[in-house]
């Protein structure tokens, strides 16, 4: 399963949940498969969907799930310690670990290789950290949803990615309408 | 040791209504952290990085908060990215406490060499920047804070070595 599939099975679990996605392909799959006001769509900055998922978890009660990937991750790994140090129930960081940088021509990161996200999370102090196949990923966001505990998700699946349009919205548009989301 | 200014700071930041800030600390800034983790009306959340922080702070008024950060200047090379693609792209006001080290009564040689990059860098992405150089500069601090929401962009304030001594 590559990211897209875990995606697709992820759909029924989060579509009306607040969700901070990552910039590149995984917003663009994402908008394609599922545009909810409830998706923030990053359309830059990479490496800060965790943070601004965290920062989301932190102003307010409503649960929050941000959508990282294993590259984004190793470009701001040093979130994955504010993170364990500051922890919020409402939260759940769900990396898509696919050992390559996806959006950019599926160049393999260091996380396919000899590190371990789940690992590194774990030694920065997250108490509750599961690393799943990519199948079973739905089912582990689902639980994570209904625990009373913030959880970090490490879903491995095979690299690769499905065409899909760059996202046409307004930024101001996409910030709004998922803050009336979350404000609702 | 904190300062009355350091009081003053974060007493106009809670009367503008900012509830989180992060932070990278610098020298300069020791009390205005020292007075802001006695704040309990403002969370604080140190960051390990500026542009970490400018995430943090993005999630945060997206769910409600008025954010803040408090860096030093030479994170400007850090955050430009993060600035531009993130806070100005999708507007979000962020006042910017900024250590600006490099400056006259400097000890550290290399602090020079951003100082002498940092209005051009504010200049070029067209921040809105604002220098405090002796302590009466503060004056402006609640209508700085104003104008950052009022038109939803980051805005630096510029703290020197000049006003950081003379203030009590």
């Amino acid at each position: 399963m590559i990211r897209h599939d875990v995606l697709k099975t992820l759909i029924p679990v989060i579509s009306d949940q607040m969700v901070v996605c990552n910039i590149g392909a995984p917003s663009q799959e994402l908008f394609s498969l599922d545009d909810q006001p409830t998706n923030f769509y990053m359309l830059g900055t990479m490496g800060l969907a965790s943070s601004i998922g965290f920062g989301l978890a932190t102003a307010q009660a409503k649960p929050v799930i941000a959508i990282d990937g294993d590259g984004s991750i190793l470009t701001n790994m040093a979130t994955l310690a504010t993170i364990a140090n500051n922890p919020r129930s409402n939260f759940t960081l769900l990396i898509i670990d696919n050992g390559s940088y996806g959006s950019t021509g599926d160049q393999p990161t260091y996380a396919g290789a000899r590190t371990s996200l789940a690992a590194v999370a774990r030694a920065c102090g997250c108490e509750s950290v599961v690393e799943v196949s990519a199948k079973d990923t739905a089912g582990a966001v689902s639980a994570a949803l209904q625990a009373d505990e913030m959880t970090v998700i490490v879903s491995k699946c095979d690299s690769g990615n499905v065409p899909a349009p760059v996202i046409g919205m307004n930024p101001i548009t996409i910030r709004e309408r998922f803050m009336a989301a979350v404000a609702g | 040791m904190a300062k009355q200014m350091d009081r003053r700071i974060i007493g106009d930041l809670a009367d503008n209504g900012v509830d989180f800030i992060t932070s990278v600390p610098c020298k300069q800034l020791a009390g205005v952290i020292e007075v802001l983790d006695q704040t309990p009306a403002i969370r604080h959340m140190p960051s390990n990085k500026e542009d970490e922080g400018m995430g943090l702070c993005a999630g945060a008024y997206m769910g409600g908060m008025r954010p803040a950060i408090f860096m030093q200047n030479t994170a400007l090379g850090v955050v430009m990215n993060s600035l531009a693609t993130l806070i100005q792209f999708y507007q979000i006001p962020l006042p910017m406490l900024i250590s600006y080290r490099g400056e006259v009564g400097e000890p550290v040689a290399c602090q020079v060499e951003m100082a002498l990059h940092t209005k051009a860098i504010l200049n070029q992405l067209q921040i809105p920047t604002y220098h405090f150089h002796t302590p009466g500069d503060a004056d402006e601090l609640p209508g700085i804070l104003n104008h950052a929401q009022m038109c939803r962009k980051p805005v630096a304030i510029l703290t020197d070595a000049s006003f950081w001594r003379a203030a009590a």
